[in-house]
């Protein structure tokens, strides 16, 4: 069977791949993030799955609003690096693992989270700063195939906390039933407190990313009981997106090692923050 | 009139049938527009033209003449000045996603400090200052 061998949440924030695309991560305002990376870049460097899901939003990049899913699963061979509008980052093509992808799929529908299953998707920075976050310099290749699971938190009403928490639980049960025994790695990704957009833009709300923080780890259960407003409210109208977070606790065990953890603020107009996860009960790091 | 926000919320390892919302509306919150249906439905040919400015040759077109570029797309009357006037509050009030109206602001160099500057009036240069001083707050 597969396993879950750790989850990392981390922000998707174009600025900080652009950072590193331009070289800039020693720039006074970037060096703090990108040292604030560097335990957990270590740790997952000596930590290799054999596979990654990564759960993200897409900015309208890889899909229109003419169709809106909820929640969406690629079962792709390969996921083409999205122009967003001034040519692609400098970053390797996805290669996806469509076995593993197919198997999700019909775990998932089978415990009624009915997906929209994609063939073909271009990834967006929302899918490619989370793995640039990983992995600074892929070189030629991504460490390993990787699997895009998108939610919708763009366009209210977005799918309930308790929902993505709940996906992620069932994520978790479906990799576990993978016939094949395979390590994999689950990245949550976006957040944290951001707002883009009306009079309220630029809010930051650092005792609730600091709660966020350490509940995610301690007791997810109570995140997922947050309602919309409440997220919106205290996280502001784009860090609710920090629902995605949950899928990735979701689909790991109930008590999990926390690696390393990290907060920076801001990346563009967002409070950045990193928190890696051991989910190897009982082993030793 | 929905009683779904009084009632507790189940928190079973497992469960999927929670909502402490059920339709009852999108939240109505101080200087925060929510992207919503309706928003989106209003905004949808306006969203489709900005996310056709992904494409450099698309860019080119829309250059050479907004208007007519507006029209193709059959943005409404009052969306096409928004455009032309780079009136960006009145593109999210008449129904841009701010991540689709970025991709107007990026083609024409503004960043999203730029329209942080914009939407809360502030200016750029105090709006990036706010942000760097650990971003701006409630109240
Ligand atoms: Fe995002």
């Amino acid at each position: 069977m597969a396993e879950v061998i750790w989850g990392l949440a981390t922000s998707h924030v174009p600025s900080i791949g652009a950072a590193m695309d331009r070289g800039k991560t020693d720039d006074p305002n970037w060096k703090a993030l990108f040292d604030g990376y560097a335990p957990a870049r270590a740790w997952l460097a000596e930590h290799q799955p054999d596979v990654a899901i990564v759960v993200y939003n897409d900015h309208a990049n890889g899909i229109d609003l003419d169709f809106v899913p909820t929640f969406g699963l690629g079962t792709a061979e390969r996921y083409e690096v999205a122009d967003e509008g001034f040519g692609r980052r400098p970053v390797p093509d996805v290669i996806g693992h469509p076995e593993l992808s197919l198997h999700l799929v019909e775990s998932l529908i089978d415990e009624e989270f009915d997906l929209t299953v994609f063939q073909e998707l271009a990834v967006d920075h929302g899918f490619t700063v989370p793995l640039s976050v990983w992995t600074p310099d892929p070189g030629d290749a991504w460490p390993c195939p990787v699997i895009p699971l998108l939610v919708n938190v763009i366009q209210y009403p977005q799918p309930t906390a308790a929902r993505c928490y709940a996906l992620g639980q069932a994520l978790g049960r479906a990799i576990r039933s993978y016939p094949e025994d395979i390590t994999v790695g689950v990245l949550g990704t976006g957040g944290m407190s951001h707002q883009l957009a009306g009079a309220r833009a630029g809010f930051i709300n650092p005792d609730f990313d600091h709660m966020w923080m350490e509940t995610i780890e301690t007791d997810p259960g109570q995140l997922a009981a947050m309602s919309r407003e409440e997220l919106i409210r205290k996280a502001g109208s784009e860090g609710i997106e920090l629902i995605m977070w949950l899928v990735m606790r979701g689909a790991m065990d109930d008590r999990v090692t926390k690696v390393h953890s990290d907060y920076f603020v801001p990346a563009s107009n967002t409070a950045a923050g990193i928190a890696l996860f051991d989910n190897r009960n009982g082993q030793p790091a | 009139m929905t009683l779904s926000s009084l009632s507790a919320p189940v928190r079973e390892r497992g469960t999927t049938s929670m909502s402490t919302e059920s339709g009852a509306g999108r939240p109505d919150l101080p200087g925060t527009p929510i992207f919503d249906g309706d928003s989106s439905r209003r905004g949808l040919r306006m969203n489709k033209l900005f996310m056709s400015l992904r494409d450099a040759g698309n860019r080119e077109r829309f250059l050479a003449d907004e208007a007519a570029y507006c029209r193709e797309f059959g943005v409404s009357a009052e969306q096409e000045k928004a455009v032309l006037d780079r009136d960006w509050q009145a593109m999210i009030d008449l129904g841009g996603s701010i991540f689709y109206v970025y991709k107007l602001a990026m083609m024409d160099g503004r960043s999203m400090q730029y329209l942080g500057g914009v939407f809360t009036g502030m200016g750029e240069d105090d709006f990036l200052a706010a942000m760097r001083a650990g971003g701006r707050r409630d109240g």
